[in-house]
């Protein structure tokens, strides 16, 4: 590892800006964000009833992503006691129920295994193994211009820039092995006790390389509802103490599907030249998540469902759920290119 | 703090899961350096960041004996 590595910096990052509204609800939002609530419940419920399809609505996933920003790193000019506002809660509360019923209608859960640890490990490697759609990847290894590299990071700075926050949400809300395993993974996320080892700081230097912004929400307006519904669907599960068997069998999935794509991530970087200052990021992703998809399957899992056997079919669904919401960002951004378009709203300035 | 032996698991169909303080040396006896405090070591031979595991167990379809119950 270069020295350089080493020695950086500290990323330090501050409340996001306020986004461009793509509609009457986020609108709203924007609106009760800034100290005028009216039309909130209005805008809100009006938005429900019309969307077809809430997944990939962009009005409404920008609405849930800014009403869960005021749980993590806050917005800028934002009142932080709003976080516990009861309309806003209310608000937020009326969109995840109706997100969560079109997660579960669009999800495949696997049969149930039996609930000890070695048994949910064994179906949580076959489910995470039998995903075998066109793959993201492999074009980012080959193909990928150096104007989709960028892309893909936007694409990726959105959770990727807290990476590793959702799940936190969930530790006090386990017990045991399960809570053991995943302070074990996220303390490794979170660099180990050196902070600019924190993965989601080692992913800004990569932003930095290719001459991008690595400010939380610096491209937030150029980024479509399907890749917010990603990191929206961790924030419900993450939140949520009902559902912290999703919250468990989420995290398993992703680490699970991590670490050979982030060789071949890292391998699309080193075709366009770049060095291990850029790729540094993929590459502990490859060594990192092939140490945490064990503890998640066996430990996390596994330990989660044999304290609390009534969770097996919660962590099942959001194992599948990752992998749904997930191939969905991919496929878009995989659509769009082999299509010769570019997967965001508005080009990279 | 009592001394708490290293603790190996062997992972069915992957890598040995190694959680304390070790030392890993190359053949040649240089030390590998040690990035993470619970480290897995690759077992089927084909991983690309070798003595580590780099997931490639998955793509190879490795398939361990089953362990006897101890």
């Amino acid at each position: 590892m270069p020295a350089t590595l080493l020695h950086d910096d500290v990323l330090q990052q501050r409340p996001m800006p306020l986004p461009a509204p793509r509609g009457a609800a986020s609108g709203a939002v924007l609106d009760a964000l800034q100290g005028e609530a009216n039309g909130l419940d209005d805008a809100v419920d009006r938005a429900l009833a019309d969307t077809a399809d809430i997944l990939g609505d962009e009005d409404l996933q920008l609405a849930l992503l800014l009403l869960y920003e005021l749980h993590y790193g806050g917005l800028a000019g934002v009142d932080d006691g709003l976080e516990w506002s009861p309309q806003l809660l209310a608000a937020r509360a009326r969109i995840e129920r109706d997100l969560e019923a079109a997660i579960r209608a669009v999800v495949r859960v696997p049969e149930r295994p039996e609930p000890t640890a070695a048994a949910v490990a064994e179906a949580l490697f076959a489910l995470t193994g039998e995903d075998s759609g066109p793959s993201l990847s492999r074009y980012v290894a080959r193909k990928a211009t150096l104007e989709q590299l960028r892309e893909f990071l936007v694409q990726r700075s959105i959770y990727t820039l807290k990476e590793a926050d959702p799940h936190s949400f969930g530790i006090p809300r386990l017990t045991g092995r399960a809570k053991a395993a995943l302070v074990e993974i996220q303390s490794d996320e979170y660099g180990g006790g050196r902070p600019g080892r924190i993965h989601s700081a080692i992913f800004a230097r990569t932003m930095r390389a290719l001459g991008l912004d690595d400010a939380v929400g610096a491209y937030l307006d150029l980024v479509p509802a399907v890749t917010l519904a990603s990191l929206n669907t961790m924030s419900l599960f993450g939140l949520h103490r009902r559902l912290r068997g999703a919250n468990v069998g989420h995290l398993a999935a992703f680490e699970m599907t991590s670490s050979l794509p982030n060789r071949q991530y890292g391998n699309g970087f080193r075709r366009h030249g770049f060095d291990e200052e850029a790729t540094w990021y993929f590459d502990e992703h490859v060594e990192a998540d092939a140490v945490h998809e064990q503890i998640a399957a066996r430990d996390l899992a596994g330990g989660l469902v044999e304290g609390e056997p009534a969770l097996l079919d919660d962590v099942l669904f959001g194992a599948a759920a990752c992998l749904e919401m997930d191939g969905r960002a991919g496929a878009w951004i995989l659509e769009r290119w082999t299509a010769g378009e570019s997967s965001l709203r508005a080009p990279v300035p | 703090m009592p001394d708490v032996p290293v603790q190996i698991v062997a992972c069915p169909n992957g890598p040995l899961l190694v959680r304390g303080e070790i030392e890993i040396r190359t053949p040649d006896g240089a030390r590998v350096p040690q990035r993470r405090r619970t480290v897995a070591l690759c077992r089927c031979g084909k991983s690309t960041i070798k003595p580590f595991c780099d997931g490639t167990h998955k793509a190879i379809g490795f398939v361990t004996e089953p362990e006897g119950d101890a």
